[in-house]
């Protein structure tokens, strides 16, 4: 296989297929990166994993941190300290991180700072699809945006130099289309790591109390004007000439990538200004594209982030041009692009006659396959003892951003409110204090370091009501298996000290706090009637590895359904709900392929019907 | 040369991943370019994996407009069947017919169409490029199921659509697969390129 130590590799010229993520990683090698942090989340998380193998070989310090506030505080401090660092998260990790942010790029940096936040239009694997871009307007911070893996390397590469330039840190903003695609990536000669810094004091700009903050604001200012020129001079900003175009095109990011395929594949009379560097955006270049234009396409996915800018200049130097894009409503701000949607706009506007004749089989319906807990899952015996710990009793379950949020899915139906990292614990004890509903929290051991300490020391002061149910699968499963304050280990590889929950729990003033093996059905429920019973916060740690972490460290027998015994009351497939547990008419049988042998269903069979080693 | 476009799907944990990378790694070898889109985190967890690979001299942009496939590679009969819009009647649709039915119809809510009664022969009556294979019973033939992933790439290459011989692709799956398991995969392969040539001659 592809190794990630390739990336180390220093031979100018070679060629490899990148993810956009190790694209990213690369250029960051290319720059001298001394610091790199993070919180994994997805689209952004085989950055961290690609440093998490390499950072050692390489000489550079990398950090799994708590929370991605925590990555950009410790990436500030080593850009001032003048280390190159990067902190890298997803679209909503940014959220949680701009009240850094936001100050920081007051004070600015020294050594070059990146900050890479990878958007997911389409939420593939988030929450909300919230654009990116606008932080760029929100805290003045100097922004690109890549269309390629290759551009991500090259783009990365080149803010760190940006980022010294106007001693700010630099903003490169991706999508799910450019993190998770594959190409072709070149390189560039390595560069020696930073290495250790010094931090040079300077109080007047770095301790940013009003007097001093009053100081930096014009600064930022007067910083982002001094990155005009340079944007209307950069390199990532090209035109796809076309003599006498029908149509005019802006574009920028993924949608670029759709747009110039068309282009190229059907031979169409239309240009295309794409745009790298988007704020400070290259005014001059944009009026002089728009000048002569008659008609304009702006190609962007999400909000218009563009398209209010060129009507703006449009107003200017061209106010007869026809602007097409969101308004217009040759575009929507929901959702990724995708060929498709381009060849529609085209359609409409130069006429574009799609060729291609789709098949149209007789339709079915077909099964829905959303994804599910993992076959072995310990939260599916977590879930099924909170449910039978409830028996007939109500409850709201505030649920949390990890692979339990599936809880929200038949037959186990334990999600009903969730927002974001640590959400679960802030609103169950908001529901306690308003309803007279039983309340649980549920969330898991990464999500309990990042943002579930803060609403639980509140829920203690405040008196909240509920059952904090930690979920403690030893490790960040849903990202790919990253290690955290409790696994004992760090993101070099290093020992560290194993964060004990329960301890934090107790340190707390928390007076019930017990743990149990999920994979245990009965004690699991036991534990939980009692929880429910305890008055004030009950926490309940829930501990077994992740089923597929286990799995490659153990091997056991699948079980199977003794058909003879089975009296087909279906509760294994109605309550419990493992995905090997599959009916036949209405017979259920084990797929011996998915089994791991975990044994959770043979323990709440009312028959006793299902068992290891038995020939059907 | 034409672009080639692949979509390959089918479902989180049946090995797509590694698949579509032995494909990119065999045509960056050939000094083509190679653009691909993967499915990472949540998705992953059983559900749908839709990736796509584009192979040309120049490629442009990772995904794939509705009837510009040039193969779908099916792992799963109702994937293949949820992805036929990116198929015209020059597309060839080479799938595996063994069913991984989903938990939504296992705890009784849906239900999955017959393969055998509904699903191929609506795929067979709308165009002549249909190719079912059991790559789950060929894995196991050729000593492991795991390697069913590795028996459609085998299918992938008896198409003859790829810019990339037989040879090449087996090159590819050498450099790319632990060593160990490297015979283990190349029976898997030719089990695959096997049956498919079959299917095409009987047509």
């Amino acid at each position: 296989m592809y190794q990630m130590k390739e990336l180390l590799i220093d031979d100018a010229g070679r060629k490899e297929l990148l993810l956009g993520n190790e694209a990213i990683v690369r250029g960051a090698l290319e720059a001298g990166i001394g610091h790199g942090s993070t919180y994994p989340g997805t689209p952004s998380s085989e950055i961290g994993n690609t440093f998490e193998e390499i950072a050692k070989d390489y000489g550079m310090y990398f950090e799994y941190s708590a929370n991605e506030k925590v990555a950009m505080e410790t990436a500030a401090a080593a850009a001032v300290s003048g280390v190159r660092s990067m902190a890298w998260m997803k679209h909503v990790g940014v959220n949680v991180a701009s009240d850094a942010l936001m100050t920081l790029m007051y004070a600015g940096t020294r050594a070059g700072m990146v900050i890479v936040a990878a958007g997911d239009p389409s939420m593939h694997s988030s929450q909300n699809e919230q654009d990116n871009r606008f932080y760029s307007l929100l805290g003045n911070i100097p922004m690109l945006e890549p269309t390629t893996p290759h551009e991500a390397k090259e783009m990365t590469k080149y803010a760190f130099d940006l980022s010294e330039k106007l001693e700010l840190p630099v903003l490169v903003r991706t999508t799910t289309r450019v993190n998770h695609a594959r190409g072709v990536v070149t390189f560039d000669d390595l560069e020696e790591p930073d290495d250790q810094g010094h931090f040079e004091k300077d109080p007047a700009r770095f301790v940013s109390v009003p007097q001093n903050a009053r100081k930096n604001h014009p600064r930022l200012l007067e910083r982002m004007e001094k990155a005009e020129p340079i944007s209307e001079e950069s390199q990532f900003t090209k035109v796809i000439e076309e003599d006498d175009p029908e149509l005019h095109v802006i574009s920028s990011g993924a949608g670029f990538n759709y747009i110039q395929e068309a282009k190229e594949e059907y031979d169409l009379p239309i240009s295309i200004l794409k745009l790298g560097m988007t704020n400070p955006l290259p005014i001059e270049r944009v009026k002089d594209y728009i000048e002569e234009a008659e008609r304009v396409l702006v190609v962007e996915e999400l909000e218009p982030f563009l398209e209010e800018k060129v009507k703006a200049l449009a107003k200017e130097v061209n106010p007869d041009l026809d602007i097409y894009g969101k308004e217009s409503g040759h575009f929507s701000r929901l959702f990724e692009y995708n060929p498709d949607r381009i060849k529609d706009a085209l359609a409409d506007l130069i006429g574009f006659e799609d060729q291609a004749e789709p098949l149209s089989p007789e339709e079915y319906e077909l099964p829905s396959r959303p994804p599910s807990l993992c076959p072995g899952c310990p939260h599916r015996g977590t879930y099924y003892s909170v449910k039978q710990a409830l028996g007939d009793q109500e409850a709201v379950f505030s649920s949390d951003i990890g692979c339990y949020t599936l809880g929200v899915q038949d037959p186990l139906n334990t999600a009903d409110f969730l927002l974001c990292m640590g959400s679960s614990v802030g609103a169950a004890g908001g529901f306690s204090k308003n309803t007279d509903q039983q309340v649980f929290a549920f969330l898991g051991d990464s999500t309990f370091f990042h943002s579930g300490l803060a609403p639980l020391v509140s829920g203690v002061y405040n008196d909240h009501d509920f059952v904090y149910v930690i979920m403690d699968n030893r490790t960040t499963a849903m990202t790919g298996h990253q290690p955290h304050p409790g696994t004992g280990k760090t993101g070099m590889g290093e020992p560290a000290p194993m964060l004990s929950i329960e301890e934090l729990a107790e340190g707390a003033g928390v007076e019930f706090v017990e743990t149990v093996d999920p994979y245990d059905i009965e004690k699991t429920t036991e534990v939980f009637e009692r929880a429910i019973e305890h008055d004030g916060i009950s926490v309940v740690v829930p501990k077994h590895p992740c089923a597929l972490i286990e799995q490659g460290e153990v091997s056991w027998e699948p079980y199977q359904v003794n058909q003879e015994e089975c009296r087909q009351c279906h509760l294994c497939t109605n309550k419990f709900g493992c995905i090997a547990l599959v009916r036949e008419g209405e017979k259920v049988i084990i797929d011996e392929t998915q089994c791991v042998g975990c044994g959770q269903c043979a323990q709440i069979c009312p028959f006793d019907a299902i068992e290891q080693g038995v020939e059907e | 040369m034409k672009r080639v476009d692949l979509e390959i799907v089918g479902v989180g944990g049946q090995g797509i991943l590694t698949s579509s990378q032995v494909l990119g790694a065999a045509a960056l070898e050939k000094d083509l370019d190679v653009y691909m889109s993967e499915v990472h985190g949540m998705a992953q967890r059983g559900g749908v994996v839709v990736t796509t690979v584009k192979i040309g001299e120049e490629v442009y942009s990772p995904l794939i407009g509705k009837g510009d496939a040039d193969v779908i590679l099916g792992f799963e009969p109702i994937e293949t069947y949820r992805a036929i819009e990116q198929a015209s009647k020059k597309t060839w649709i080479v799938t595996n017919t063994q069913p991984m039915v989903p938990f939504t119809v296992s705890v009784g809510n849906e239900e999955y169409p017959s393969v055998d009664d509904k699903i191929l022969p609506s795929l067979e009556a709308s165009t002549d490029r249909l190719l079912g294979l059991d790559a789950e019973k060929l894995a196991k033939e050729a000593g492991a199921a795991i390697t069913q992933n590795i028996v459609m790439l085998g299918a992938l290459t008896a198409t003859d659509v790829l810019p990339l011989s037989k040879d090449e692709m087996i090159q590819a799956v050498e450099n790319q697969v632990p060593e160990k398991f490297v015979d283990l995969n190349l029976k898997a392969f030719d089990k695959g390129f096997d049956r498919t040539k079959e299917l095409i001659e009987s047509k």
